[in-house]
């Protein structure tokens, strides 16, 4: 079938467009995207695909398409970071603690997206827990980049957390998928496959309904293949719940409305700071590049200073696993997951947990539970706590100056998969350029810019003050404009 | 207060007992403190469990209003400081009945700051004990160790029920005064309607720390005592946590700081953990909750709407309906108590009507353990048997005996009187017959009476009560045997 034969690989503005015009159905669309899945299965990047459901919610679409009830995301199939709480549909974070545990109940951004008319294709795989760069401490096995580098077949890191929804989107099997941010667990795994990655403003979507790991740093936002695409379903995504004491009451502006890329009397700093030692030169190339672009399309480029973000990575170190660690503690065998039975209960626990979790959760679990402890809590969680208001202050001066930051994603490219396993605090050097905005609270995205010496795709971040995400998308829309980055991973969906 | 009363006698000299307390009391509210579930006692287990009780994955915590409203009257009640801004912490441990892991609460930032509570002692001299602190938490839920032979269950309904934590200054100096202010504590809560106090229901309870010193001394090591549940116990439980901590001291040894149980059945103190074993709780601030911001104007207001409270309540009735000092104290320390008193004071003798309360229907209440709202005899029941009175349609007597009727059967005091024909006799022809027989067969008395012996007025008094069964009007029987006997 011709029509079909270019569903996969559409973005979803232009899948909203081809079912608007009655080109093809979301019942098409269901079909080509569950194919596209069985194709690349060998990615790992599904931690349960759900067809039925697919073909089941894609009906229902067209019903209401045809009675004119159309959404902002009609008939659109998406990918669920299995983060996400989904009725009905299995939720693991990625974590034997969870495997078989079936949510009643549906997460707040996964129902607006339902309530837009978005498809569910599957849960995508992820860190255990949304703790890890590489997407290899899931329970249900390590997803593999789409890319692989020039000269090797050798199986490349996606990123994470986010991984499996950054390569579901890459190979295109989805056009776009869900994932979180806590420290960059969207925006790394977006530059390390090629896609556009995006985390809003702390509060901007609701966090009820999706596992928690550090719940001050924890954001939920889109990863998609362009900015328009990661407008539209952030607009979706997004909003206001009173179920979430942190949720923000700021009205959700139309995004895809705001995507003029017009640069004209726009600022944007260019933090020194974020020039680290042992940076490859590529990565300071693209990213003099993408300023160059910039500043070609009218945009002023203005030398700016953020002077504490050295301290943002041991600063995040602190407060994530301080958070995850009480997080977690509700994984303990007694309500649901995973249950090692003993007679003793301090033992029952033992098992259970010492089972249930990975290396890195525990590991994350036990430096939490220790900067918490009696006698240590001033020295690292109070004082974590006051670097990271001066981190949010050196973020305030220098939006006094710029309306945008632009910086690199990822201090270098995708690495292969096992790969700095062993070395945790190299892995978590990954998160040095996009934990700082995290810890502030602000929106930034990641958008792909260019390719490494071997090929590989290398990403810029944008970030901008709080609740600016139309600045940001348009800024975007620029960045990727110029950048023009048509490269495509060498294992992609087959067409059916 | 004398030396001897003030101090505990040891073996080796007098000891100054003190004592703090933290009181758990259960906040009225609708809904438990950080979720939508209901909070009423006694439903089957595991039905007033929401998803964020269970502590399901993602799910998060809003505060419930109707609770900070509740929280921040009991500290305006209580004259204390109410901080404007608070801080939810979380305080983190494992054990099966607490399904978050962590319990919130409030640990660096209380909503509520330094405030007092005056108590009263039986001798009529009163203590100002201080109030340290009022925070808000959760109550976790309950471990069912005796459902089946191997496995413990849990019940979830009371968790995530607001509870403050009332923590008083170590104030007090004997378990006389723990007692009293608990019960003070609880007239408070129950007037501004903030905790039922209902202690054997759970929905208040004690933990205390008790320790010792010779007089003069700065303080001694400390023992918490945990979950008493009546003031009895909490009393009992001091009186021999003291005892044993002197006897420690005396023989030598020295009181290690440490948790303990009181068991009632032996009349005596366990440990349960020592200081070693206790948790560290780990507390942070609970990154799902924002800070709690009130506005002073709106705490402004609750304070002027505040009800009247005991104290002053009690100088009301002193002044307003003439009543002792003890009574009053005694009318308003339930407020169930001083209204039904002040329904039935309306339009009638004041004094007459506290004594009805006080004297009589208090007396049958601790009797019968009966609490006075499921009692059956109502404020207008009652004045109606004391219009009777009033009316003398019947005798004092009687009313005591319609009285017992009343608060059996909760019949109206006319219908018994009808029924059981006590009207009183007030009929002067009836009488005079009763009184032409009774000094008839009495002829030899009335002799003796006339020669001087006066005293056998009552003797004639007596037997026209006897003859008609007491219901004779004994103001007419009176009247009528004077003018008898005076001719």
């Amino acid at each position: 079938m011709a029509a079909e034969e270019s569903l996969i690989g559409l973005s979803i503005a232009e899948m909203r467009d081809g079912m608007r015009l009655g080109e093809f159905t979301a019942v098409d669309l269901a079909e080509a995207h569950i194919a596209a899945a069985e194709s690349v299965r060998e990615l790992g990047a599904y931690i349960l695909e759900t067809p039925e459901r697919a073909l089941e919610m894609a009906a229902a679409s067209d019903a209401r398409r045809s009675k004119n009830q159309i959404g902002t995301l009609e008939g659109i199939p998406l990918a669920i970071k299995d983060l996400f709480c989904t009725k009905g549909v299995g939720t693991t974070a990625a974590s034997r603690i969870l495997d078989g545990f079936v949510p009643s109940y549906e997460s707040s951004v996964t129902t607006n997206l339902w309530r837009a008319g978005a498809v569910m294709t599957g849960k995508a795989n992820m860190d255990e827990f949304a703790m890890g760069s590489s997407n290899m401490t899931s329970y249900f096995g390590h997803v593999q980049n789409p890319w692989r580098r020039v000269g090797d077949n050798q199986p490349v890191t996606p990123g994470g957390s986010s991984g499996g929804s950054a390569a579901l989107v890459a190979a295109n099997v989805v056009p776009g998928a869900t994932g979180t941010d806590t420290g960059g667990s969207i925006r790394q795994p977006a530059a390390f496959c090629g896609v556009v990655g995006m985390k809003p403003t702390y509060g901007r979507c609701s966090r009820w309904g999706i596992i928690a790991f550090a719940s001050s740093l924890d954001q939920a936002g889109p990863v998609t293949r362009t900015v328009r695409d990661a407008a539209i379903l952030l607009r979706a995504m997004a909003g206001h719940d009173a179920k979430d004491s942190t949720s923000v009451d700021v009205a959700v502006p139309d995004y895809e409305a705001e995507l003029s890329g017009d640069m004209r009397g726009l600022r944007v700093g260019i933090p020194k700071e974020y020039r680290v030692d042992g940076m490859p030169s590529e990565i300071e190339e693209l990213w003099l590049e993408g300023a160059d672009w910039l500043r070609r399309s009218g945009a002023e480029i203005i030398d700016i200073s953020l002077p504490h973000t050295q301290y943002a990575l041991p600063t995040y170190y602190i407060i994530a696993p301080a958070e995850a660690s009480s997080n977690l503690a509700r994984y303990d065998g007694v309500k649901y997951g995973l249950r090692i039975a003993d007679d003793d209960l301090q033992v029952q626990y033992e098992k259970t947990r010492g089972a249930g979790f990975g290396a890195e959760v525990k590991r994350r679990i036990m430096i939490g539970t220790y900067v918490l402890s009696a006698g240590y809590y001033d020295a690292y969680y109070l004082r974590a706590q006051r670097v990271r208001s001066l981190i949010a202050d050196d973020f305030n001066q220098a939006f006094e100056k710029v309306d945008v930051i632009l910086t690199p994603t990822t201090p270098h490219q995708a690495f292969l998969l096992g790969e700095k396993l062993e070395d945790p605090v190299a892995m978590y050097l990954n998160d040095v350029f996009t934990v700082p905005s995290s810890l502030a609270g602000l929106p930034a995205i990641s958008v792909p810019s260019g390719l490494s010496d071997n090929s590989l795709p290398l990403g810029l971040q944008l970030i901008a003050p709080a609740f600016r995400e139309p600045t940001l998308f348009s800024v975007a829309t620029s960045l990727e404009s110029c950048a023009g980055f048509v490269s495509r991973p060498t294992i992609v969906a087959k067409k059916t | 207060m004398k030396e001897s009363q003030r101090y505990l006698q040891g073996n080796t000299g007098n000891w100054e007992l003190v004592v703090g307390l933290e009181v758990h009391a259960q906040v009225i509210s609708d809904a438990k403190l950080f979720s939508g579930a209901a909070t009423a006692f006694g439903a089957p287990p595991n039905t007033q469990v929401s998803l964020v009780d269970a502590a399901m994955p993602g799910m998060l915590p809003v505060i419930n209003r109707q609770c900070i409203y509740q929280v921040v009257r009991t500290g305006l009640a209580l004259g204390a400081e109410v901080n404007l801004e608070s801080v939810f912490d979380r305080k983190n441990y494992f054990y099966p009945d607490l399904p978050q892991g962590y319990q919130i609460s409030q640990y660096a930032k209380p909503i509520v700051g330094k405030g007092e509570i005056i108590v009263d002692l039986e001798d009529g001299t009163s203590r100002r004990i201080a109030i340290t602190r009022i925070h808000l938490e959760q109550d976790a839920g309950k471990s069912l160790h005796d459902q089946h032979p191997t496995k413990t269950f849990v019940d979830l309904n009371r968790s995530g029920v607001a509870l403050m934590e009332i923590v008083s200054e170590p104030d007090m100096r004997s378990a006389e005064e723990a007692g009293a202010y608990v019960r003070k504590l609880r007239s408070i809560l129950r007037h501004i309607k903030t905790c039922d106090g209902n202690m054997e229901q759970g929905s208040m309870r004690c933990d205390v720390n008790v320790s010792v010193r010779r007089p003069g001394e700065p303080y001694g090591t400390r023992c918490e005592i945990k979950n008493l549940n009546s003031v009895r116990f909490l009393m009992r439980a001091i009186q021999c946590e003291s005892a044993r901590q002197i006897e420690v001291i005396e023989n030598g040894g020295r009181v290690i700081q440490e948790t303990r149980l009181f068991d009632p059945d032996r009349v005596e103190t366990r440990l349960m953990r020592s200081k070693e074993e206790a948790h560290d709780y780990r507390y942070f601030p609970d990154p799902d909750l924002l800070p709690v911001r009130l506005e002073a104007e709106w705490v402004a207001q609750l304070k002027a709407e505040l009800p009247e409270l005991p104290n002053e309540k009690r100088a009301r009735f002193v002044q307003q309906y003439g009543l002792t000092l003890a009574d009053a104290g005694v009318l308003v320390a339930e407020p169930d108590r001083a209204d039904f008193f002040e329904s039935l004071a309306e339009g009638r003798d004041p004094k007459h009507a506290a004594n009805w309360v006080v004297g009589e229907l208090l007396g049958k209440l601790n009797k019968t353990g009966v609490e006075l709202f499921s009692a059956k005899i109502s404020a207008i029941q009652l004045g109606e048997l004391i219009d009777l009175i009033h009316d003398d349609k019947i005798s004092g007597r009687i009313a005591k005996q319609v009285f017992d009727e009343m608060f059996e059967t909760g019949k109206d005091a006319v219908r018994i009187v009808e029924e059981r024909g006590l009207a009183q006799v007030s009929d002067e022809g009836e009488l005079d017959q009763h009184i032409d027989q009774i000094l008839n067969s009495n002829s030899d008395k009335v002799a003796e009476y006339k020669a001087g012996k006066e005293k056998l007025f009552g003797f004639f008094v007596g037997q026209v009560m006897k003859a008609t069964n007491g219901k004779a009007n004994p103001k007419l029987v009176n009247r009528l045997l004077r003018g008898r006997l005076s001719n």
